[in-house]
C-alpha cells in the first residue's frame, strides 16, 4: 500500500517539470541548482559575495539570498537567475526569515549584533533591533506573532514581538546557538547549540525549557558532534539535525526527543532542504563541497552531488506551479 | 536546574523590569611592563595595548549579554611601569574586586597569588607560558587562559608525528625563556616519540640581516639528517633568518615557520573570522595570543555570571571548575578548565603568517578523558598539590 503511494507520487512528480533544490556556495559566490529527479546540477548562477541564507517567497516568484560580504540581500528571479534588485540589509547578513505576511524579512546581521527588519515591497528598513553578539539563527512562529534571533556569542534566543519589533524575552541556551525553528503547530521552539552539542526545546507559551536533546555517535568525540541546521518533516515523524564536523545527520523523534538514527553524509554538514513530498533530503556539506541526498523512507544516504565551494544554505523550489 | 531558575527569573523580569536584581561585576586588569632586550630585526612592534585590548573585547561581549540579564560589567586597568610596585597595585585592586587578570612574568604572578588579599580571589594568568606555574608553583586561586609551553610543544610534536617528520634538529637562543621552551620541546619529543638528532645554541651576535645567507648554512651544515628544524627563539631574535637559509631544505617550526600558539591572525574557522574582525575594527591590528587569553579570561567570568546569575566569587569559581562550564572560544571545541591545575583546555593552533596548517589535538591522538588533555600537563603527571576542587 505504502509502496503504491510512493509510486503514484513519483509518477506524478515526473509528469510535471522537475522540482529543484537551490544551494548557496559560500566560497564561490554562486548558487548550484539541483534537479530533484535527475539529482544533477542543472544550472549554476552567479550571486553576490559569500551567499549563505536562502529562502523563496511563499509564491516562489522570487528568491532571497543573503550575500554576506556584499552586505546585501539579493532578490533574484528564479526563472532567469537574474538579480532583480537588492534589499538594504544592514551589515553582514547571514540568515533571515520571511514573515508569513510575505512582506517583512527579518535578517540577522552577524557582525553588528542587530536584527534588521526589511519591508520587501517598499525595500526599506523598518526597524533595527539590538540583539546579542553574532546573531545567526532566525525563526518565525507559524502565527507570525513571534520572531526568534539566536546569538552565537551571547548564547541566547531573543524573542521578538512582530507587532512592536521589540524583544519581549531572552532565554539562555547552550554555547554557540546556530539555528532555530518552531514546530509546525507553533507550540515548541527548537534551538541548536553548536559548541554546547545540544538542541534545547522551549515551550512557546511559557518560554521555559521543555527538553534537551543530546547526541552521541560511536567513535566520534562529543566535542565534534556539533548540531547546526535542522529540518522537521510535516508529518511530525522526524527532525533531521546536521551535526557539522562529525559528518553525520541525526534523525530525532520529535515526540520523545530521542535520536533514532545517525546517517553518514559529507564533511561539515550545515543545512538541508526537503523535496516536495519530503521523500528526499538534501544536505549541504561545507568542507567536501557536495550535497548528500538522503532517502527519508529508508533513512539512507543514496547519493552525493558535487556543487561549488563551501555549500551552506539550501532551499526547495517547485517548478510545478 | 540553574537554567530553569534563570528562565523563571527572566520571565519574571519581563513582567516587572524595574525590580529585577542587578548584578555589578568588576574585573581588574593588571599589567607589569617588562624590559624587552633589543632584537636583530627592526620590524616588530609590540602593540601597547597587547592583552588589554582582548580584555576590552571580552568586556564588550559580556556587556551585550549582560544587558539582557541585568548584569553590568566593568574593567579596571592598571599598568605598572618597570620598577613600579606591582604588589601594592595588586593589593589595592583585589580590595575592589576578586576577579583579576594578570599580564606579568611568572615570578610576579606567583607573588601576587600568595598575597593575603588574593586568598579570596580568582586570578587569571593571561601571559605566562611557564609550565611550572601549572605544576609545582601552581596556586588554587590562579587560572591560566594562556597555554603553557608544554601545551605548545606537545601540539608541535603531534603535528610532527602526524606528518611523519619524526626527527628534529633544534636551535635555541641563550635566554631563559628559550631554554624553557627547549626543555618543553625535549619533553614533548619524548612523550610522542620524536627523535632529537641535534641541539645547538645560537650564540651569534652578528647582524643577521646582512649575513644570514652566509652564517646559517655553516651553522646547520654539520646537523645530522633531520625531517624538521625546530627553533626556540621566544623573542623573535634570530629564528626568522634561519628560514630558507639552512644547509639542507627542511620545514621550520617552533618560534618560526609553523608556530604553535593560542591564537594567530590566520585563524578563521569556527566563527573566528568574526572575533578577528571585531578586534580589527576596534584596534586596527591583528589579535595576538595574549589578547586571546585576556579575552577568554573576561569571557570566563562573564559566562559563569550569566549561567549562575550571580557575581559571588564562590558561586562563580565553583561553576567555572564544574562539569557544567563550557566556553565557546572560536576554536571548534568548548573551552573548559583542568581541575588539577586551573589550566584552560584549548585547541592549539599551528600556523604560519598566512594560514592555519593544523589544529591540535590532531586526529588520532586519543585520551580517556578529553582529547585536549593530550596537550600539556595531564592529571597523572601533575605536581600541583594545592589545587583542590
Amino acid at each position: 500500500m505504502r509502496f503504491e503511494t510512493i509510486l503514484a507520487l513519483s509518477l506524478f512528480s515526473t509528469t510535471v517539470a522537475a522540482d529543484e533544490i537551490w544551494v548557496t556556495n559560500e566560497k564561490d559566490d554562486t548558487i548550484s541548482i539541483i534537479d530533484v529527479e535527475s539529482e544533477k546540477v542543472i544550472r549554476t548562477i552567479e550571486v553576490g559575495e559569500r551567499p549563505r541564507g536562502i529562502t523563496f517567497a511563499q509564491d516562489y516568484s522570487v528568491v532571497f539570498v543573503c550575500a554576506s560580504d556584499s552586505d546585501t540581500v539579493q532578490v533574484i528571479d528564479p526563472d532567469t537567475g537574474k538579480v532583480l534588485h537588492e534589499l538594504p540589509s544592514g551589515e553582514d547578513p547571514e540568515q533571515f526569515v520571511l514573515h508569513p505576511n510575505n512582506k517583512l524579512l527579518y535578517i540577522a546581521n552577524e557582525d553588528d549584533a542587530i536584527t534588521t527588519v526589511v519591508d520587501v515591497d517598499e525595500r526599506q528598513v523598518i526597524a533595527q533591533i539590538d540583539v546579542g553578539i553574532e546573531p545567526e539563527g532566525m525563526a518565525v512562529s507559524p502565527d507570525g506573532k513571534t520572531v526568534i534571533t539566536t546569538s552565537e556569542t551571547t548564547n541566547m534566543a531573543h524573542w521578538i514581538d512582530t507587532e512592536t519589533q521589540k524583544i519581549i524575552a531572552n532565554t539562555l541556551v547552550d554555547q554557540r546557538p546556530r539555528h532555530a525553528e518552531f514546530s509546525h503547530d507553533g507550540s515548541e521552539l527548537w534551538v541548536s547549540a553548536e559548541i554546547g552539542g545540544t538542541i534545547t526545546v522551549f515551550d512557546t507559551d511559557t518560554k521555559e525549557e521543555k527538553a534537551k536533546i543530546l547526541f552521541e555517535i560511536t567513535g566520534v568525540h562529543k566535542d565534534k558532534v556539533q548540531p547546526v541546521g535542522f529540518e522537521k518533516t510535516k508529518d511530525g515523524k522526524y527532525v533531521f539535525v546536521a551535526l557539522g564536523p562529525s559528518n553525520h545527520i541525526a534523525v530525532v523523534d520529535p515526540k520523545t526527543y530521542k535520536v533514532i538514527d545517525y546517517i553518514l553524509v559529507g564533511r561539515r554538514v550545515w543545512h538541508m532542504a526537503f523535496n516536495a513530498d519530503e521523500s528526499k533530503l538534501f544536505t549541504t556539506n561545507g568542507v567536501s563541497g557536495d550535497v548528500t541526498i538522503i532517502d527519508v523512507e529508508s533513512l539512507k544516504a543514496t547519493k552525493s552531488v558535487k556543487v561549488g565551494r563551501f555549500p551552506w544554505g539550501a532551499a526547495f523550489r517547485p517548478t510545478s506551479k | 536546574m540553574i537554567l530553569r531558575v534563570l528562565v523563571v527569573a527572566l520571565s519574571f523580569c519581563l513582567m516587572a523590569t524595574q525590580i529585577r536584581a542587578e548584578e555589578n561585576i568588576q574585573i581588574g586588569y593588571l599589567e607589569q611592563i617588562v624590559p624587552r632586550p633589543p632584537i636583530l630585526s627592526n620590524l616588530d612592534e609590540i602593540p601597547e595595548n597587547e592583552g588589554f585590548a582582548g580584555a576590552e573585547i571580552g568586556l564588550s561581549d559580556n556587556t551585550t549579554t549582560g544587558k539582557f540579564l541585568g548584569h553590568n560589567y566593568a574593567l579596571q586597568k592598571q599598568i605598572i611601569e618597570e620598577g613600579g610596585d606591582v604588589l601594592a597595585a595588586a593589593q589595592a585592586m583585589l580590595k575592589e574586586s576578586p576577579y583579576l587578570l594578570l599580564n606579568a612574568p611568572q615570578e610576579i604572578i606567583s607573588q601576587i597569588a600568595k598575597l593575603p588579599e588574593a586568598e579570596n580571589a580568582l586570578l587569571f594568568n593571561v601571559s605566562s607560558r611557564e609550565t611550572k606555574l601549572r605544576g609545582e608553583a601552581c596556586s588554587a586561586n590562579l587560572l591560566h587562559t594562556m597555554p603553557s609551553r608544554t601545551m605548545l610543544s606537545d601540539a608541535l610534536a603531534q603535528f610532527s608525528v602526524k606528518k611523519r617528520w619524526s626527527k628534529w634538529a633544534l636551535i635555541h637562543g641563550a635566554y631563559d625563556a628559550d631554554k624553557s621552551y627547549l626543555a618543553a620541546l625535549e619533553k614533548s619529543a619524548k612523550k610522542f616519540g620524536v627523535a632529537i638528532v641535534e641541539k645547538k645554541q645560537w650564540n651569534f651576535d652578528a647582524d643577521m640581516r646582512r649575513n644570514a645567507a652566509q652564517e646559517v648554512p655553516l651553522f646547520t651544515q654539520d646537523f645530522p639528517n633531520h625531517d624538521m628544524m625546530v627553533i626556540a627563539d621566544e623573542r623573535g631574535d634570530f629564528g626568522r633568518y634561519v628560514i630558507y637559509n639552512t644547509w639542507i631544505p627542511r620545514p621550520i617550526a617552533g618560534s618560526e615557520g609553523v608556530v604553535p600558539s593560542a591564537w594567530s591572525a590566520s585563524v578563521e574557522q569556527h566563527g573566528a573570522a568574526q572575533l578577528q574582525s571585531r578586534f580589527y575594527k576596534e584596534y586596527g591590528r591583528q589579535m595576538r595570543p595574549i589578547d586571546y587569553a585576556a579575552w577568554a579570561a573576561v569571557r570566563t567570568v562573564g559566562e559563569a555570571v550569566t549561567r549562575t546569575n550571580s557575581a559571588d566569587l564562590d558561586a562563580v569559581k565553583s561553576y567555572i571548575l564544574s562539569d557544567e562550564f563550557a566556553l565557546g572560544g572560536f576554536k571548534g571545541r568548548p573551552l573548559t578548565y583542568r581541575k588539577w591545575n586551573g589550566q584552560m583546555r584549548q585547541p592549539i593552533v599551528l600556523s604560519h603568517a598566512r594560514a592555519v596548517v593544523a589544529i591540535a589535538p590532531l586526529d588520532g591522538f586519543l585520551h580517556q578523558r578529553n582529547e585536549l588533555d593530550t596537550l600539556g600537563l595531564d592529571q597523572a603527571e601533575s605536581s600541583c598539590a594545592t589545587f583542590t576542587e
